[in-house]
């Protein structure tokens, strides 16, 4: 009795070791599966990073002794005008990055899928998406000489008759900022576009029949419609330029490298420079630190909202 | 049916029409303009009295387009393979092993999605002299693969999360291991996100400018983008033959957006929505 009453225990007993020693195998398979990644990302990015965070405490040359002096980068940059305004130039370049191409790509996106729904809007749809693919450092070339006096936007200025207002438009230092935004614009409005124009295609068409059933118009069937639907497309594509803004480094370093004086001067350009030209390595590296902060206090709050179940 | 007046469509296509000319324009300002002599300030659009199709092959010389041809693919190859393949491990393991632990590695991974490459480019200069890979295409490389990883484990893991887990158990019941499971089973099943993420990352590689510029200082080791930076630094006053060289930099990336137009767009798309 005892015996046989033995035997399916012993059976789930083993079976239970040989399900845990599968599990085990499974969790060491599993590591060694991730390992290699996680080696390149611990290495080349995380560590840096924590490296970023430790030079930002000191003040050092990149060659001599490395000295601790606490917070004081940090008040540096608070401080120093120059500085701090970079912050200040990244968002406003948050505006002409962000803002305008979401706008108007959504926009676009709603004409598209009302007057251009067959050959002609795809057309569209890849002609705005090629600065997309070309380097950031292309764009900020191309646009250099657009901008320049001799350049094709002073001259259609000329022909419409606005010639009093030709200028070096990326050495002025009113309208330098503006013009690295008209670059950005080219680049990101494609992507906004097509990203939307995506999206809306998905919405259920009911929704629009009878919207023009009734006779809506464009700007009724925009606001009550369209908007509402995409709202996760919409935070979608303000991460990404957002990011593209905060971050900014290949359109600027190219086309005013933050000139004149430190008006187009955004984070990215200024930790090359306090790095790389001025040997400052803790005040780079104080700055690098906040830019990566800052990207994150603005970019939660944007995919918390998208994500909120509409 | 639809009701739009053509008022609406007029004004609707003519904005499409503007914005396409807005896109467009700078691409023919810049070829018109790399037509004109050698040193010379034209206009903006301003065909040439007599155009000079040697400055592109004269750009093609002073630039060594053949050396960074070479060395850009070199770079493409050496990095996205890899990054392919570990990623593609990891994201499996996280995403249909059950490993403890792996949650915090997930988020570990998606920490690094908005991280700005210029937050981290100071260290990573130091920590490559240190390494003595200063100043080689490794320079490039290596750190590459790491910024990707997060955006590649997270991309695949969602692919992988949003098979029916019947596959997989289906497979353990016939008794596969779990290099079967991976090898045979879900990595045929994920060869279309595989695909899009590796388009995904040659374009990046091959635009990528910052690392290319802080980590190797000569030119023909360094990506497309990175050495047309040096090509501006030393041709800024030639206008045409900065022109020329520009376009002959943009060309292979323009080649490849109309050949995989679709696959291209797709992709970034897909990319933008699931980072």
């Amino acid at each position: 009795m005892t015996k046989s009453d033995n035997r399916p225990a012993a059976a789930a007993v083993s079976r239970r070791i040989s399900r845990s020693k599968m599990v085990r195998r499974e969790t060491i398979i599993g590591w060694l599966f991730i390992l290699p990644a996680l080696l390149m990302y611990a290495t080349f990015v995380l560590l840096p990073l924590l490296l970023s965070i430790q030079y930002s405490f000191f003040r050092w040359n990149g060659i001599g002794p490395m000295i601790w002096v606490g917070l004081k980068n940090y008040r540096t940059i608070m401080e120093v005008p120059d500085l701090l305004g970079t912050i200040f130039n990244a968002f406003r370049l948050v505006v002409w990055f962000s803002f305008i191409p979401v706008g108007l790509g959504l926009v676009v996106a709603s004409v598209i899928h009302r007057v251009a729904t067959g050959r002609f809007g795809t057309v569209a749809r890849t002609v705005l998406f090629l600065p997309q693919v070309i380097p950031l450092v292309a764009a900020g070339i191309i646009w250099g000489w657009l901008l320049a006096l001799p350049g094709l936007i002073n001259q259609v200025l000329r022909a419409v008759g606005l010639g009093a207002i030709t200028r070096a438009w990326l050495g002025d230092f009113d309208w330098a900022l503006p013009a690295v935004g008209l670059i950005g614009i080219w680049v990101l409005l494609g992507f906004c576009t097509v990203l939307l124009s995506t999206a809306i295609t998905k919405i259920d068409p009911a929704f629009y029949e009878s919207a023009r059933i009734d006779g809506a118009s464009w700007f009724t069937e925009f606001v009550k419609i369209t908007i509402p639907l995409l709202r996760h497309e919409i935070g979608v594509c303000l991460t990404v330029t957002v990011i593209a803004a905060l971050a900014a480094f290949d359109i600027v370093y190219v086309s005013t490298a933050g000139g004149p004086g430190n008006s187009t001067a955004v984070p990215g350009i200024q930790i090359y420079i306090l790095a790389f030209t001025e040997q400052r390595i803790g005040l780079a590296s104080a700055l690098a630190v906040m830019l990566m902060v800052l990207v994150l206090i603005v970019i939660l709050p944007i995919q918390r909202l998208s994500r909120e179940s509409t | 049916m639809m009701k739009i007046g053509y008022g609406e469509l007029f004004w609707g296509r003519a904005l499409l029409l503007g914005l396409m000319a807005f896109t467009i324009l700078p691409f023919i300002s810049i070829f018109v303009t790399a037509l004109h002599p050698s040193g010379t300030v034209p206009g903006g659009l301003e065909w040439p009295a007599d155009p000079q199709w040697g400055n592109f092959v004269e750009a093609f010389k002073v630039a060594n387009m053949t050396a960074l041809l070479a060395s850009s693919t070199f770079i493409v190859i050496a990095v996205v393979p890899v990054s392919l393949i570990i990623s593609t491990m990891a994201a499996f393991a996280i995403g249909l092993l059950r490993i403890p632990g792996s949650r915090v590695l997930l988020s570990l991974f998606v920490f690094g999605l908005t991280l700005p490459f210029g937050g981290i480019i100071v260290p990573l200069y130091y920590l490559e002299r240190a390494m003595g890979i200063y100043n080689t295409r490794l320079a490039i490389v290596l750190p590459l693969i790491g910024l990707y990883m997060p955006f590649a484990v997270y991309w695949m893991r969602a692919h992988f999360v949003n098979m029916p887990a019947e596959i997989s158990e289906a497979a353990k019941v016939d008794g596969a291991s779990t290099w079967d499971l991976f090898w045979r089973i879900h990595l045929p099943l994920a060869r279309a996100p595989i695909a899009s993420l590796g388009i995904l990352m040659s374009v990046w590689t091959w635009n990528q400018f910052l690392l290319a510029l802080v980590l190797v200082e000569d030119p023909t080791q360094r990506t497309m983008a990175g050495a047309l930076g040096a090509f501006q630094g030393h041709y800024a006053t030639d206008i045409p033959l900065l022109c020329a060289g520009t376009i002959l930099i943009l060309l292979p990336t323009l080649l490849i957006f109309v050949l995989f137009q679709r696959h291209i767009i797709t992709a970034l798309l897909q990319g933008a929505v699931k980072g």
